[in-house]
C-alpha cells in the first residue's frame, strides 16, 4: 500500500486508473448485458393450442388502452383487425409487446407472457380477421434443406433482407433512431412470421414474393451462418471495417505503443 | 486574444528575441552521469538476463512447432470451418506470433541487458558546406554554357516544342481501355439506356418470376429485375447495375402523382430504380410504415409518397420511376424504359 | 582498392568481412554506418512501424499471388464452403474463397495481409502526426516530410486497390460509389470511369486492372519512396528531443552496431509477432459473408477500410438538398447543359484537398509566419509551439469528425441514438469543431507552459503537507535540479514578427498578411525562464519565508 501512495504521482498513474476504471465500468456493463442476454436465451417455442376466450381477457386487460377493447385501434395503436396469429405471436413472442414505452420501433425484451397466454392471444387476435397463421412445424423445418438451397437462401436473403439487416445478419440502421435488430438467436418461428407480417417498418414478404420453401431456405441459411462460428477468430461483432479500423487504432496500436516503451525504456 | 494570457511573459519581460542566444540563458549542463544497471553490477543478473534471453528464443523455437501442430495436426481442406479451421488458424497464427516474438523480444532484451548502453555522441555536420554548393553551381553552369542551351535559343524552344508533344500519343493510347469501340456520344448514350422496354415483364431478383399486381399488397417490397437478364449471356452485371427496381405499393389516399405520371402506377403499385442517384448504391431499405427509402451507404433518404424525392442526406435528385401497367395475363410490365437515366449523375446528364 | 599486404585478418569473420570488402569496397559504408549514432525514444518507432508492415505486406503478399485469380469470368462455385455451394460468382471471389477455406494456413496469410495493411497505413499515420506535432519537418526536412506525405497517398491507393480484389459484394458496393464519384468529375468523368472499368459499371475488366496497381505499380513507387525517404534519413540524421547534453549540433543515442541494430532487428520480429497474434484471434474481412458482387444487394453498414472512411464521412456528411435547393445544379452552356455534381465534387475533393494541401504546404506556410528559416534538429516539446500545436489538433477534429461520419449508422445502433441527428451533430461538429479545437488547444498549451515555468521558478510540489505555527497547510516545494530544470528552461519558441520592410523600404500587401498570421499565431506567448527570473524568484522566497504554495508573483 506504501509503495502504491508513493507512485501516486507519476505520469502512469493517471493511466493506469483510467484503465482500471474502464475495466471496472466495462466489466460492470458486460455483467450486466449477460444477464440481458441469458433472459433472451430463456424463451423457447413449442406450439400450444390457444384459447380464444381466455385471449380476449388478457386482451381487454393489456392490450385495449392502446389497441382499443375490440382491437380496432386507437391513436395510440393500430387495428389488429386482420393481422393474424403470426403477428401476435412474434410481438407478444419477442416481448416488443406489450410496448414499455412508445418511441420509434417496439423493442424485443423479455416476454411478458407464457407460452400459453401467448397462444390464447394469437387466438383471439386471430379470431377477429384472416390473417397469417403461425407456421407449421414442416415449414421450420431447416435440417432437411439441401446445401444448395441453402446457398439459394443465401441469395435471397441477400437481395431481400440484408440491406437492412447486414449481410452477416449483425443489424443495421434505419431512419430516426430506427433499426433493423440482428437475426442472430432469433429463433425460426420468430424469423419466419417476421417475414410474413411485416413487424413496425419491415415489409411484408408474402408466399408470392418469397414462398413459403424459400423462407425455409432462408431460415436455413441464418442458423448455418449463426452455428458455423467464424473460422478466422473473434469476428468483432460482424460489423465490418468500422469494427476491424477501430481494432488496429485501438488494440493493434497500443500492443505497438506498449512495446515500444519497453524497447526504448532503460534496462533497471 | 485576451490580455490575460501575456500575464506570464509580458510583465517579467521576459520575451526574448527569437533565435535565444541572448546572454541571460541557463546552460546547457551536459549529459547526465551514466547510471549502472544491475547487469553492470551484479554477475547473478548478468546470468540471469542470459537465461532470459535463451527462454525467449526457445520460446520462439517451441512456436514454431507449434505451427507444424496446426498445419498437419488439425487437417486440411474441406475440414468445418468453425470449429477446425478455425483451431487450425489459431494454432498456426499463434505458433506464427510465438516464433516471431520468441526472437524479436530475445534480441532486444539481449541488446537492453547485455549490451553497453553508455549513451554516444555523434557531431552533425553541415548537410551541404558552403564551398561545395559553390562549386556545384560554377559546374552546372558551366554545363550550361557549354551545351549551349542559353545562346540557341530556337533549337532550345523546339526542343521543348516536341518534347512537350511527344508525350501525347501516349495518353490517346489509353482510348481504348474501353473495350466497347464505341464513338464518344455512344459511350455516354448507354447511361441513358436500360433493359426496360414496353411489355417487359418484371420479375423478382434473384429467381426470375413474374409478379401479379395481385401479390403486391401493402407493405411489401419486391426486389425486380428485368425479365431476360438472368439468360443474358455477356454483360449481365452491367445490365442489371442499370436495370434493378424495387416495387411496393402504397395507399392511393397517401400518393402525390405528378402531371404526366397519373398512369405510371397500377393501383398504387410503383416501381422505382433501385440505384441511388447520389452514387449509385442500391437503395434497398424500404420503411413500410413511413414510406422511406433509406440508402445504407451514405443514408440518402428518399419519401415514396412524394415520388421518391430527396428528403435527408447527400442525394441530388429524386429516383426515376419505371411506369408500369398490366399485361392481357395480370402479370406487371412495364410501359417503357426509364424516362431519364438512372444512377449516379454525370456531367453529360443535362 | 585495399592493400591486402598491410592488412591481414585475424580471425575467420574478418577474413570473410575483408573478402567482401575487397571486392565492394564495403568499407566506407561500414565505416560510415558502423556507429552511426541514433536517438531512442519510444515515439521515434512509429516510421518503424510503418516500415516492417510493408516487408510483411511484401511477404504475405507475395503468397496470396500464388493462389489469387484476377478473372471477373463467372463460375459456379463448388469449393467446401457450403452456404456458398452452386451460386454464381466470378472467379476472383472463388479463388479468394479457395485461398481462405481449401489452401492451408490461406486464411491465416489474408488476415496477416489485411491486418498488415491497416497497421501500415495506421503506422504512417501517427508517424506522421508525430513528426508534425514535433516539428521535425522544419529544415532541413522539409523534403522528406513531403516524401512522407507521398508515402501515406500511396499506401491510400495500394490499400484501396486491394481492398476491391476479392470482388465480394462489400468491396463491389465500394466500386461503385468511386464509379458514382469519378462520374461527378465536369466534362472528363464519365470517359474516365469508362476507362476505368473498361464500359459500363461493372464490366469485366476492373479486377484485373487493379490488380496489376495493387501488386506492381503502387508497390514498386512505395518502394522508391520508402529508399528515397531512408536515403535523406541518412544524410539529415535523426531529430532528438531538447534534453541535457543534447544540442542542435551533436545526436545523444546508440550506435547502430551493436544496441540500435539488434533494437531495430528485433523490432521487425515483434511487429510481425503482433499481427501474427491478431490474425490468430481476430477476423478480418470475412468475403464469405458477403458473397459475391452483385449489383442488386448491399449490406448494411457497408463502410471502406479506415484510411478511405474519412472521404466516405465527408460525402455523407454533405446534404444533397437544402429545402428546394439542390447541389446537383445543370447549367446550360453555349453546347448544351451539362451537370455539375457538387453534392459528391464538394465532399470528395474539398476535405482531401483541404488536408493534404494543408500537410504537404504546412512547412513553407510556417516558415513563412514565423520567418525562421534555420536548421532544427532539437524537436519542440508540443506545448511550447502552442499555435502549431493548436492547427495540428484542429486538423485532426476536422479529420475525425468527417472519419466518424463514415460510421454514422454504427454510431447510431450503438449508442440508440437517431441516425439523422448523428448526421446533424457531425455536420455542425465538422464546420465548428476545428475553430474550437484551435482554440481550447492553444490555450491549454500555454497554460501547460505557464505551469513550467512555475515549476521552474517555484520547485516541484514534493508531496509533503506542512502545518504552519498559525495551524495553515502548505505543500513544500523542492527546488528543480539543473537536469530536470533545462528539460523545462530549453525551449526556443518564436515570436510575433511585425511587418518589415523589404530592400526598398516598403512594406509589401503580402508581407502584411504574413504579419497578421504571424500576430495571430505568435501574440500569445510564454517565454522561457531566464536565471535572472530564477535569481529574483529566489530572493522573493527568502523575503516571503520561502515554500509558498503557487505564488504566482513572477
Amino acid at each position: 500500500m506504501k509503495a502504491l501512495s508513493q507512485r501516486r504521482r507519476s505520469p502512469l498513474a493517471v493511466f493506469a486508473l483510467l484503465v482500471i476504471g474502464l475495466m471496472v465500468t466495462g466489466g460492470l456493463y458486460a455483467v450486466a448485458a449477460g444477464s440481458v442476454s441469458e433472459a433472451k436465451a430463456a424463451e423457447g417455442s413449442q406450439a400450444t393450442v390457444g384459447n380464444a376466450e381466455n385471449g380476449q381477457k388478457l386482451f381487454a386487460a393489456n392490450c385495449a388502452t392502446c389497441h382499443g377493447l375490440s382491437a380496432e385501434g386507437s391513436n395510440s395503436g393500430p387495428s389488429l383487425v386482420g393481422v393474424g396469429a403470426a403477428s401476435v405471436d412474434f410481438q407478444v413472442g419477442t416481448g416488443r409487446m406489450p410496448m414499455q414505452m412508445q418511441g420509434p420501433q417496439a423493442q424485443a425484451k423479455p416476454a411478458q407472457f407464457d407460452e400459453q397466454q401467448t397462444s390464447d392471444l394469437a387466438s383471439y387476435v386471430a379470431s377477429l380477421g384472416a390473417g397469417p397463421a403461425i407456421p407449421s412445424e414442416e415449414e421450420l423445418d431447416t435440417k432437411s434443406v439441401s446445401d444448395e438451397d441453402l446457398a439459394e437462401g443465401g441469395a435471397i436473403f441477400r437481395v431481400n433482407c440484408a440491406m437492412c439487416h447486414n449481410a452477416a445478419a449483425a443489424g443495421g440502421a434505419l431512419t430516426r433512431g430506427k433499426f433493423a435488430p440482428t437475426l442472430s438467436g432469433v429463433t425460426e418461428k420468430h424469423i419466419y412470421e417476421a417475414m410474413v407480417t411485416g413487424p413496425q417498418n419491415m415489409p411484408v414478404f408474402n408466399d408470392s414474393n418469397i414462398t413459403p420453401e424459400e423462407k425455409t431456405q432462408v431460415i436455413a441459411y441464418l442458423k448455418q451462418l449463426e452455428t458455423q462460428g467464424s473460422p478466422g477468430g473473434n469476428a468483432l461483432g460482424s460489423l465490418g471495417p468500422v469494427a476491424e479500423g477501430l481494432f488496429i487504432w485501438t488494440a493493434g496500436l497500443g500492443l505497438m505503443v506498449a512495446f515500444t516503451i519497453w524497447i526504448t525504456s532503460r534496462h533497471a | 486574444m485576451s490580455d490575460e494570457s501575456h500575464g506570464g511573459s509580458r510583465n517579467s519581460g521576459a520575451v526574448d528575441p527569437v533565435g535565444q542566444g541572448g546572454v541571460d540563458q541557463f546552460h546547457n549542463p551536459g549529459l547526465p552521469h551514466h547510471a549502472e544497471r544491475i547487469t553492470d553490477k551484479d554477475p547473478r543478473a548478468v546470468k540471469r538476463a542470459e537465461t532470459q534471453v535463451m527462454v525467449l528464443f526457445i520460446i520462439s523455437v517451441i512456436g514454431t512447432v507449434l505451427f507444424f501442430v496446426g498445419y498437419f495436426g488439425v487437417g486440411h481442406s474441406g475440414i468445418e470451418i468453425g470449429t477446425k479451421l478455425r483451431l487450425q488458424n489459431t494454432l498456426i497464427g499463434l505458433g506464427t506470433a510465438f516464433a516471431m516474438l520468441g526472437i524479436g523480444l530475445g534480441i532486444i532484451h539481449w541488446a537492453k541487458a547485455l549490451m553497453p548502453d553508455h549513451e554516444s555522441v555523434e557531431l552533425r555536420h553541415e548537410i551541404a558546406p558552403e564551398s561545395q554548393r559553390a562549386e556545384a553551381q560554377e559546374i552546372i553552369e558551366t554545363i550550361l554554357e557549354e551545351s549551349g542551351m542559353d545562346r540557341r535559343k530556337v533549337l532550345r524552344n523546339t526542343l521543348i516544342g516536341a518534347v512537350l508533344v511527344a508525350p501525347i500519343p501516349a495518353v490517346f493510347m489509353f482510348r481504348d481501355l474501353d473495350r466497347s469501340q464505341l464513338g464518344a456520344n455512344a459511350m455516354v448514350d448507354r447511361l441513358r439506356h436500360t433493359m426496360w422496354a414496353k411489355g417487359v415483364r418484371l420479375v423478382r431478383d434473384p429467381s426470375g418470376l413474374p409478379i401479379k399486381a395481385s401479390d403486391v399488397q401493402l407493405g411489401s417490397a419486391f426486389h425486380v429485375i428485368p425479365e431476360g437478364l438472368n439468360e443474358l449471356k455477356e454483360g449481365k452485371l452491367n445490365e442489371k447495375a442499370k436495370a434493378v427496381v424495387l416495387l411496393m405499393r402504397l395507399p392511393e389516399d397517401k400518393m402525390t402523382v405528378s402531371p404526366g405520371r397519373e398512369t405510371w402506377n397500377v393501383d398504387g403499385i410503383v416501381a422505382y430504380s433501385k440505384i441511388c442517384t447520389h452514387v449509385g448504391c442500391p437503395v434497398a431499405l424500404y420503411e413500410q410504415q413511413t414510406h422511406h427509402l433509406l440508402c445504407p451507404c451514405h443514408q440518402s433518404t428518399f419519401d415514396l409518397t412524394q415520388e421518391c424525392k430527396v428528403i435527408f442526406g447527400p442525394a441530388g435528385h429524386a429516383l426515376p420511376q419505371l411506369p408500369i401497367e398490366v399485361d392481357s395475363e395480370g402479370y406487371l410490365v412495364a410501359q417503357s424504359d426509364f424516362q431519364e437515366p438512372v444512377g449516379p449523375s454525370y456531367w453529360e446528364r443535362g | 582498392m585495399t592493400q591486402t599486404s598491410e592488412y591481414t585478418p585475424k580471425t575467420s569473420t574478418g577474413r570473410i568481412a575483408n573478402f567482401v570488402n575487397e571486392r565492394t569496397g564495403a568499407a566506407g559504408m561500414v565505416k560510415e554506418f558502423g556507429r552511426k549514432v541514433f536517438p531512442d525514444h519510444w515515439s521515434f518507432m512509429f516510421g518503424e512501424v510503418a516500415l516492417y508492415s510493408f516487408v510483411i505486406l511484401l511477404l504475405s503478399g507475395t503468397f496470396l499471388t500464388f493462389f489469387f485469380d484476377p478473372s471477373m469470368a463467372e463460375t459456379h462455385y463448388d469449393g467446401s464452403y457450403i452456404p456458398l455451394r452452386g451460386v454464381e460468382m466470378s472467379v476472383a471471389y472463388e479463388s479468394s474463397l479457395a485461398i481462405s477455406f481449401d489452401v492451408r494456413g490461406g486464411l491465416f496469410m489474408r488476415q496477416v495481409h489485411h491486418w498488415s495493411a491497416l497497421l501500415f497505413v495506421a503506422g504512417m499515420s501517427v508517424h506522421m502526426l508525430r513528426i508534425f506535432f514535433t516539428g521535425a519537418f522544419r529544415r532541413p526536412r522539409e523534403l522528406n516530410w513531403v516524401v512522407g506525405g507521398v508515402l501515406l497517398i500511396l499506401g491510400m491507393a495500394a490499400g484501396f486497390t486491394g481492398y476491391s480484389l476479392p470482388d465480394d459484394l462489400l468491396s463491389g458496393n465500394g466500386l461503385r460509389i468511386i464509379d458514382g464519384v469519378i462520374k461527378a468529375i465536369p466534362v472528363v468523368g464519365t470517359y474516365i470511369s469508362f476507362f476505368l472499368f473498361g464500359g459500363e459499371f461493372p464490366g469485366t475488366a476492373i479486377i484485373g486492372r487493379l490488380y496489376m496497381l495493387h501488386i506492381l505499380l503502387v508497390p514498386a513507387l512505395i518502394l522508391l519512396m520508402i529508399v528515397l525517404h531512408l536515403m535523406m534519413v541518412v544524410i539529415h540524421k535523426h531529430t532528438q528531443y531538447p534534453g541535457p547534453g543534447r544540442t542542435e549540433n551533436n545526436v545523444v543515442g546508440f550506435p547502430v552496431g551493436p544496441v540500435y541494430a539488434a533494437k531495430a532487428g528485433g523490432f521487425f520480429f515483434v511487429v510481425f509477432g503482433v499481427v501474427a497474434f491478431i490474425s490468430a484471434l481476430f477476423t478480418i474481412n470475412p468475403i464469405w459473408n458477403y458473397g459475391p458482387y452483385d449489383p442488386s444487394p448491399v449490406s448494411a453498414g457497408t463502410q471502406p477500410d479506415w484510411y478511405i472512411g474519412w472521404v466516405d464521412g465527408a460525402l455523407r456528411l454533405m446534404p444533397g438538398v437544402l429545402g428546394d435547393f439542390s447541389f446537383e445544379r445543370n447549367v446550360a452552356l453555349p453546347w448544351g447543359e451539362n451537370t455539375f455534381v457538387f453534392n459528391v465534387l464538394l465532399p470528395a475533393l474539398g476535405p482531401a484537398m483541404l488536408i493534404l494541401g494543408l500537410m504537404f504546404t504546412w512547412p513553407w506556410i510556417e516558415r513563412w509566419i514565423t520567418k525562421d528559416n534555420r536548421e532544427h534538429h532539437l524537436l519542440d516539446r508540443p506545448r511550447n509551439a502552442p499555435f502549431r500545436t493548436a492547427v495540428g489538433v484542429a486538423g485532426v477534429v476536422f479529420y475525425c469528425t468527417t472519419w466518424a461520419a463514415a460510421s454514422s449508422d454504427l454510431i447510431a445502433t450503438h449508442f440508440h441514438v437517431s441516425l439523422n441527428d448523428v448526421t446533424y451533430w457531425l455536420r455542425t461538429i465538422f464546420i465548428v469543431g476545428p475553430f474550437i479545437a484551435f482554440w481550447i488547444t492553444r490555450r491549454i498549451c500555454l497554460s501547460l507552459q505557464r505551469k513550467d515555468r512555475e515549476t521552474v521558478l517555484h520547485g516541484r510540489e514534493a508531496g509533503i503537507i506542512i502545518m504552519s505555527p498559525e495551524g495553515g497547510f502548505t505543500e513544500k516545494h523542492e527546488p528543480l535540479n539543473e537536469y530536470k530544470r533545462w528539460r523545462l528552461v530549453s525551449f526556443d519558441t518564436p515570436v510575433y514578427v511585425p511587418a518589415q520592410p523589404d530592400e526598398d523600404g516598403k512594406i509589401t500587401k503580402q508581407e502584411k498578411r504574413r504579419a497578421k498570421w504571424s500576430k495571430f499565431f505568435l501574440e500569445d506567448r510564454v517565454a522561457p525562464v531566464t536565471p535572472a527570473e530564477l535569481e529574483a524568484a529566489h530572493h522573493h522566497h527568502e523575503v516571503e519565508g520561502g515554500d509558498e504554495p503557487k505564488a504566482l508573483g513572477h
